[in-house]
Formats: structure tokens, C-alpha cells, sequence
């Protein structure tokens, strides 16, 4: 079932009386998702990604907009009747119901000819129990199990009733780290088994890259980027996108292009041909340093991580806008840790520049803009 | 190791003496009337007259028991007080319950129509009586123009004929309807107060799943609001239960503490009669009902809790 949100916008009234001051969640969203994709919205909290979510499941009604499923306007249809499967973010589970009462109760709801009879009931809760590895945990209460086992059970209750769109709202965010993990591969694997158009909601930027067939990144209600996260990766649109998508994130430096190149703190650090003479940020990614006694850009050494396979160096620089400068380089590279100072050549795919006042990409020499479309 | 132990102690007092006021009040209305009540109740024909009157020496017995128990006045206001209890209860729940769902649901003047509700837990009973009664009253009965309290005349409009609710020669039954609807709309408040706030504390996130889940009204409220609300449904049932094994004020409220138009000892109930005893002198028989009705409560409230532990989920 492919997914097309347009001109999606809401608005919440003003909580205080006095101020009239309205809050746009989502604003003038337009995207398509393919059908039987991962999707990640992803963005830091408040941007609307579960609003957008809630959208979507009928749960919260756009101020203006359309959604469709397929073909279908479902923008005023109430979400009993837009067959979609939620995951909330504390599950919701029945906490008065066993594991089975508990992924039968949307089967029991059918009606007219969509109704089944108990055997057929029973064979659907255990097939959906099946998959998410839950089999033996049928009579037990939620409050007797794992929040991971209470995560399968809440999936297992979305996709009994075969919806056509599952849709996750921060998934992992009550697991811990080892069963987060864990968690995210179940999830790749279950949406691959089943095809079922799968949208979920994360503030974490690593799980949406892991697992996602596209990402969509927002920020205050707008739409960032849209695209597969290692095309945003490589190539973001603007500053917060660059910022936001990387572990460790992204270096940022105040520069400016003079002559067809960029200078960092009064170095020419790299040819940026066909780039105007203007103040710019330059985003330099951790891997994108390439350590050289002669190289372009002089930093100054703080600390040397030997993290066996690569080395973190940690250094400083009066341009930088970020609290530290971290590069990553191949354990190869020896860089003497007494040294005062370190010096890098850049790799020039691994830069990106923006524009001081709009934060916009400037591309230069091959770089060009990503593809829009999914 | 010495100091230890006394500083321990010196702490024990410390805590006694802050514990003081609140242990001799204890002491005084609570724990003395109950031991009080457990000699009055064995000591067979004991009466406070007859003590003062120097007849110190009562035979220790269970006679009190067998002359409460063997008394026909006793026995009828038991089953008045059964059945009272067994009608009002369930009713009272019901009702509380849909006002509550209800209440909950409606968003403009919820804060007003709530006060509205408790109006009555806030009102004297005995006054809410007066006007019950007022409303189920006939002045002037017998005579050719009475003149009919506003239940009758309500009746009146669907073409149906004066009932005579609570004047002298009024049956039982509609004397025990007019104590039900009394009764009941006596208990509702307390019990639409828990059970709203046992629907607002509800997680929101139970309704939003099972919207996704298109479940049907109806069944959104037996077998989600009601289940979730079991802890608080348990409560105001026991809570009922006990309440209408006391019940006595209505009646007073209603038909006058003589019960004179009704036949008198016909209409009491368990509280009535231990009152009556007192009235009369009858210590160690006031006593003795008072015990029994402790039993009857608490092996009632036994079963309650028993059952709601088997019903309540959580």
C-alpha cells in the first residue's frame, strides 16, 4: 500500500488563553512512501514526526492536507476504518489481558464479513505470535513480561488483523541498549517478512540509518530530507540534516571561500571550484581527514583514542563550532601523541559547505544536489 | 554499645510521646466503647439503670444473644436491612457508573455537572429526607381534596392513579421503593466521585488502541473501562455493602424516627433497632445486635473481597 501525504498541516491552538500564539506541528508536508518500504521519520523531539504519525492512523485529524492510502482519500475517515496497526511508544497492551486475550481482541472485533470463527481467531493470534517469537508466552499477564516481550506482543496485536500500514511510534525507546538493537533487527526482519508498508518514529538517528529503506528527516514541522539514508548521509541538503545524521557527528567549522578556495582558519585547506567568494560553514565528516605532515589544515592536538580497528583523533581549532574536532582515521596511520600539533588533508566528497545566513548546501566540483524522489 | 541501646530507647519514647494525643483519643472512643461493647453484650440482662441501681453482679452469658435473635422485631428488621442493601447496591453501582462513563465524556460543563452530582454528599440526609418526603407526601389523605406531593402528580400526567408512597396505610413495597430511590440517589455521589476519578486516571493510550482496533462502543466498555476500573467498581461495592448494613438515617429522614404512619417496627432496620434498645434502656441487647451486625458486615465484606479479588485485575 503506497502512502502519499499532501499539503499535510496541523495546527494546535494556543494552550495559553491570553496568547494567541498557535503551534505548527507539521507544516505543508508533502511525500510519497512506496509500498512495502521501511520508512524512518526521523528528527529531534518537537519536530512532528508522531504527530505525522498520528496523522496518518486517524488518531489526530490534519488541519489541512490530504493523506492517501493507495488510491483511497482517507483523510476523513475515522481510524476504525482506515485498518492500520499501531505500536504506541508504552505499548498500550490491555494490562487486564493475557498475551492472547490480548492479540485476539482486534480479531474479535471484526464484523459482518470480515468475522471469523474462534479456530480460525486462535491460528491468526498464534501465526502473528509466531513471528515475533512469542509463542510461549500466551498466558502470561504484560505485567509479567519483559518490556521487550510487552514490544513483540503490542507488534503481534498490530498485525494480527493484517493492516495495511504498521505504523511504530518510538519503538525502542523503552529498551535497553543491548534489546535495542536486538529489537531493530526484529523489526527489519518482520517487515520483510510480512511487506506490510511499515512507518516508524525516532529521534534516533542511528536506528532510523540502520534499518530504514528511506529516511525523512524533519525538524519544526518541516521536511528536511527525504531519502535512503546513505544518500542523506553522503550527500545532506543543509546544516541541521549534515548535523544531525552521523556518529560522532559531524565537525563543523566557520570558513570562507576566496578565490575557488576554502579557508579554515585562515588556511586554504581545499579547492572548492565554482564557489562564489562568500562566508560559509564547512562540515567536515569524522572519516573525511586524512593525516599528512604536510597536510592543509593545522589542528591541535588534544587526545588519541585507539579504538583497534580505527584511531580517534581528538583535536582543536579556533574555527570550530563544535566542541571538539574528531577525526577518524585507519589504525595505520601513526600520529605520535606528544605531538603538538596534527595536520590533515581533506577528502573532498567528505566536505560539505553551507551557506552562512541560510544554512543551504553550496555544491561544488562534482558534488551535486541528491535526487529528490525515493 | 550501651549508648546505642540507649539512644534506641530514648527514640522509642520520643516516638510514643508524639504518638500520645492521638493514642489516648484511640484509647477513649475507640478501643474502650468496642471492649465496653463486648462486656456489655455478655453479661446476660445487663442494663446501665440496673448497674447504677446496684445490681452489680451479671451473670456472664450469651443470653442477650438468644433474646435479640429469639425477638420477631429483630429478625424483620434484618431482613429490611437485607433487603434494602441487596436492592440499593447494585443499583447505586449501575447508575454511578454510566452517570460516570458519561460525565467523563462530556467536556464543556464537565467541572459544573460534577458539582452537581455531589450536591447531595454535601447535603444533610435527614434534609434530604424532609424532601423526599415532601415530594412523595399527600396532604390531607382520606379527605376529599388532598393534595399530592410532585411524584404523584407526575404520575398524574401519564394518567395514572395517586399512589400512597409513605402515608399511614401505605404498603411496604412502596415504602421500600421510596427508601430506594432515596438510598440510591443518597449514595450516588461518592460513588460517581471515585469512579470518575478512577476513569481519569485511566491511560489514554488504552482508548486510542482500541479505536485503531475498531472496537465497538459497547465493547470499549465492558471489556476495557470496566475491567480497568474493577479496583475502584470493588470499592465502592464493599464500601456499599457496609454503608447499607448502617443505613437508619433515611428512614428517620423520611418517615420520622417513630416510623408512627407505617406501622412503626414494621419499616426499621438493624442500626433502628440497636438505637431503639439504647433508648430503652436495654445496653446489653444493643450490645448484642451491635455484634451481630459486626459479623453480618464483616462476612459479607469477606465474600466481597474474595469475589473482587477473583474479579479485579489488577
Amino acid at each position: 500500500m503506497k502512502i502519499v501525504l499532501q499539503n499535510l498541516t496541523k495546527v494546535f491552538p494556543s494552550r495559553n488563553k491570553k496568547s494567541n500564539e498557535e503551534v505548527v506541528a507539521v507544516s505543508d508536508l508533502t511525500f510519497t512512501i512506496p509500498d512495502g518500504k521501511l520508512v524512518g521519520l526521523l528528527g529531534p523531539s518537537g519536530c512532528g514526526k508522531s504527530t505525522t504519525l498520528y496523522m496518518i492512523s486517524g488518531l489526530q485529524k490534519p488541519t489541512g492536507g490530504q493523506i492517501f492510502f493507495g488510491e483511497d482519500d482517507v483523510t476523513s475517515l475515522s481510524p476504525e476504518n482506515r485498518g492500520v496497526g499501531l505500536v504506541f511508544q508504552n505499548y498500550a497492551l490491555y494490562p487486564h489481558m493475557t498475551v492472547k486475550q490480548n492479540i485476539l481482541f482486534p480479531l474479535q472485533n471484526l464484523k459482518g464479513a470480515d468475522k471469523l470463527d474462534k479456530n480460525t481467531m486462535l491460528e491468526r493470534a498464534l501465526e502473528a505470535a509466531r513471528l515475533v517469537q512469542i509463542d510461549n508466552l500466551m498466558d502470561r499477564k504484560p505485567s509479567e513480561l519483559s518490556g521487550g516481550q510487552q514490544q513483540r506482543v503490542a507488534i503481534a496485536r498490530a498485525l494480527v488483523k493484517m493492516p495495511r500500514v504498521l505504523l511504530l511510534d518510538e519503538p525502542l525507546s523503552n529498551l535497553d541498549a543491548r534489546l535495542r538493537l536486538q529489537t531493530r533487527e526484529e523489526i527489519r526482519r518482520i517487515q520483510r517478512e510480512t511487506g506490510i508498508t511499515t512507518i516508524f518514529v525516532t529521534h534516533d538517528q542511528e536506528e532510523a540509518m540502520s534499518i530504514s529503506d528511506v529516511i525523512v528527516v524533519m525538524k519544526l514541522g518541516v521536511v528536511q530530507q527525504i531519502g535512503k539514508p546513505q544518500t542523506v548521509y553522503d550527500n545532506p541538503v543543509n546544516l541541521f540534516v549534515a548535523k544531525f545524521l552521523g556518529t560522532p557527528p559531524v565537525n563543523v567549522f566557520k570558513a570562507n571561500v576566496k578565490g575557488g578556495k576554502l579557508y579554515i582558519n585562515g588556511e586554504a585547506v581545499l579547492d572548492v571550484p565554482g564557489v562564489a567568494d562568500r562566508d560559509v560553514f564547512a562540515a567536515i565528516r569524522p572519516e573525511g581527514f586524512i593525516p599528512d605532515e604536510n597536510g592543509a589544515m593545522t589542528c591541535e592536538l588534544s587526545s588519541i583514542e585507539v579504538m583497534g580497528r580505527d584511531v580517534s583523533i581528538v583535536s582543536k581549532n579556533e574555527a570550530m563550532l563544535t566542541p571538539t574536532i574528531r577525526s577518524i582515521v585507519d589504525a595505520d596511520y601513526k600520529v605520535s601523541a606528544t605531538a603538538q600539533n596534527v595536520k590533515f588533508n581533506l577528502k573532498p566528497h567528505k566536505v560539505f559547505i553551507f551557506d552562512s545566513q541560510t544554512e543551504e548546501r553550496i555544491y561544488f566540483g562534482d558534488q551535486t544536489a541528491p535526487e529528490t524522489g525515493i | 554499645m550501651k549508648n546505642f541501646l540507649q539512644k534506641i530507647k530514648f527514640d522509642q519514647w520520643k516516638a510514643w510521646i508524639y504518638l500520645l494525643p492521638a493514642v489516648v483519643l484511640l484509647l477513649i472512643f475507640t478501643v474502650w466503647p468496642i471492649f465496653n461493647t463486648l462486656r456489655m453484650a455478655f453479661w446476660n440482662g445487663y442494663g446501665l439503670f440496673k448497674e447504677l441501681g446496684g445490681e452489680l453482679t451479671f451473670e456472664f452469658g450469651i443470653k442477650n444473644f438468644k433474646w435479640v435473635v429469639g425477638y420477631g422485631g429483630f429478625i424483620t428488621c434484618l431482613k429490611n436491612t437485607m433487603l434494602l442493601t441487596v436492592l440499593t447496591v447494585p443499583i447505586s453501582t449501575i447508575l454511578a457508573l454510566v452517570i460516570a462513563v458519561c460525565l467523563n465524556a462530556i467536556k464543556p460543563f464537565q467541572r459544573f455537572l460534577q458539582t452537581i452530582f455531589f450536591l447531595p454528599y454535601v447535603t444533610n440526609s435527614i434534609a434530604i429526607g424532609m424532601v423526599f418526603e415532601a415530594m412523595f407526601n399527600i396532604v390531607g389523605f382520606g379527605t376529599t381534596m388532598p393534595s399530592y406531593g410532585i411524584i404523584n402528580n407526575i404520575l398524574g400526567v401519564f394518567g395514572m392513579d395517586p399512589v400512597n408512597w409513605i402515608n399511614a396505610g401505605s404498603s411496604y413495597w412502596a415504602n421500600i421503593a421510596v427508601l430506594t430511590v432515596y438510598i440510591v440517589w443518597n449514595a450516588l455521589p461518592f460513588k460517581i466521585l471515585i469512579l470518575l476519578g478512577g476513569l481519569q486516571s485511566v491511560n489514554k493510550q488504552y482508548y486510542d488502541a482500541a479505536k485503531i482496533d475498531s472496537t465497538p462502543r459497547l465493547r470499549v466498555f465492558t471489556k476495557i473501562t470496566v475491567p480497568l476500573l474493577s479496583p475502584m467498581i470493588a470499592y465502592v461495592v464493599i464500601t456499599g455493602f457496609i454503608g447499607g448494613f448502617k443505613e437508619y438515617s433515611s428512614i428517620v429522614g423520611i418517615f420520622g424516627d417513630d416510623m408512627q404512619a407505617v406501622g412503626g417496627e414494621s419499616l426499621n432496620t438493624m442500626v433502628g433497632y440497636i438505637y431503639k434498645q439504647l433508648g430503652a434502656n436495654h445496653e446489653g441487647d444493643a450490645s448484642a445486635a451491635a455484634l451481630i451486625l459486626f459479623a453480618i458486615i464483616f462476612v459479607v465484606t469477606m465474600i466481597n473481597m474474595y469475589v473482587s479479588k477473583k474479579k479485579t485485575h489488577y
